[in-house]
């Protein structure tokens, strides 16, 4: 099945959220362990908001849901956020 | 907006004057939002196209035959019209011509790394900022693109390609096509398969940079036959768009 996108369609809604890039930093996957960086997740935008799923188990890692005047984000499918910042 | 270019029959460039842009990397997107006088909105994400140092930011956009944005924006829109943006954003699938591919640019290689560009379809727009921005910082590294179309017709940017080409300053394209070639093309009319990969690609011990984007099955195949014929899947940065409703 080729009907999802991936994660760097997430830049512009996590943008209203977050200081940093969120899909530039490595996300690990709370089922299977595996890292990889948020832009590398499979999205799935026809649900109602986005789902990003594992692109190795398949597992939701993150679902968005942008309403009229807020946002959801769950992220109970990522155990951990890498973020580069600039060294000191 | 700022002017209007077609680029194929169904893919038309919009110039735009952005006030107060404040310059992006080449791989990056903006989201378009349109908003109807009923109130209904909605939005779209376009790479750009143009380099950063460019006054204007330019998107070019590909016209889906359903689509809901983009023939408002490849027809309807008219030089002058107010557009709603918001970027530069994504931070992953760039390119920094000052900087090669790795943005915290830690060790400053004695080489430039090689960079690989593998585009399918309308998916060459941001691999196309990458090869603008190259030349305008006057980046060395050697860029070979792999650019998989329909027919000749379907070619976004050919004549600017060719003259950057034959420039001679270590752009190499080689083009694939998947439904009819003209005559003399190099490459078997098809998909990319891993001989022209290996071909018009990097040997694996030249370890490229490489970004792919297109459609998700495009990419998907690309990444795979990357990976297979040796190439270190860390290396490798893609962009996937969907049919409807997604980028591009």
């Amino acid at each position: 099945m080729s009907d999802y996108m991936d994660g760097n369609m997430l830049a512009g809604k996590l943008g209203e959220l977050f200081a940093v890039d969120v899909t530039a930093a490595v996300g690990t996957c709370v089922s299977c362990g595996a890292a990889m960086a948020i832009a590398q997740t499979r999205v799935y935008p026809h649900a109602p908001g986005m789902v990003a799923r594992c692109p190795t188990c398949d597992a939701v890692m993150l679902r968005l849901v942008r309403g009229p005047d807020r946002v959801w984000l769950d992220m109970r499918g990522v155990t951990s956020l890498q973020v580069a910042v600039p060294g000191d | 907006m700022a002017a209007l270019r077609d680029e194929t029959a169904t893919a038309r460039t919009i110039v735009l004057d952005v006030p107060q842009w404040p310059g992006h990397l080449p791989g990056q997107h903006v989201d378009v939002r349109l908003t109807a006088q009923d109130g209904y909105s909605t939005e779209r994400s376009y790479s750009i196209a143009s380099a950063s140092m460019d006054a204007k930011l330019e998107l070019t956009v590909q016209r889906l035959m359903d689509g809901e944005v983009s023939p408002y924006l490849t027809q309807t829109l008219a030089v002058g019209y107010p557009l709603e943006l918001r970027g530069p954003i994504g931070g992953w699938f760039v390119w920094d011509p000052d900087g090669g591919s790795d943005p915290a640019g830690a060790t400053a290689p004695a080489a430039p790394t090689p960079v690989l560009l593998v585009a399918g379809g309308s998916g060459v727009v941001p691999l196309m900022a990458m090869i603008r921005a190259r030349a305008e910082a006057g980046n060395r590294a050697p860029f070979r693109l792999i650019y998989s179309v329909r027919d000749p017709s379907a070619i976004l940017y050919g004549d600017e390609l060719t003259k950057r080409e034959r420039a001679g300053d270590g752009l190499e394209v080689t083009y694939v096509y998947t439904r009819s070639a003209p005559p003399g093309s190099s490459v078997p009319t098809g998909r990319i398969n891993a001989a022209v990969l290996t071909s018009a690609g990097w040997p694996v011990e030249a370890s490229p940079a490489v970004f792919v984007c297109g459609p998700t099955g495009f990419v998907e195949a690309v990444a795979d036959l990357l990976v297979r014929v040796g190439h270190d899947p860390r290396a490798i940065k893609t962009e996937r768009f969907g049919p409807t409703g997604g980028q591009r």
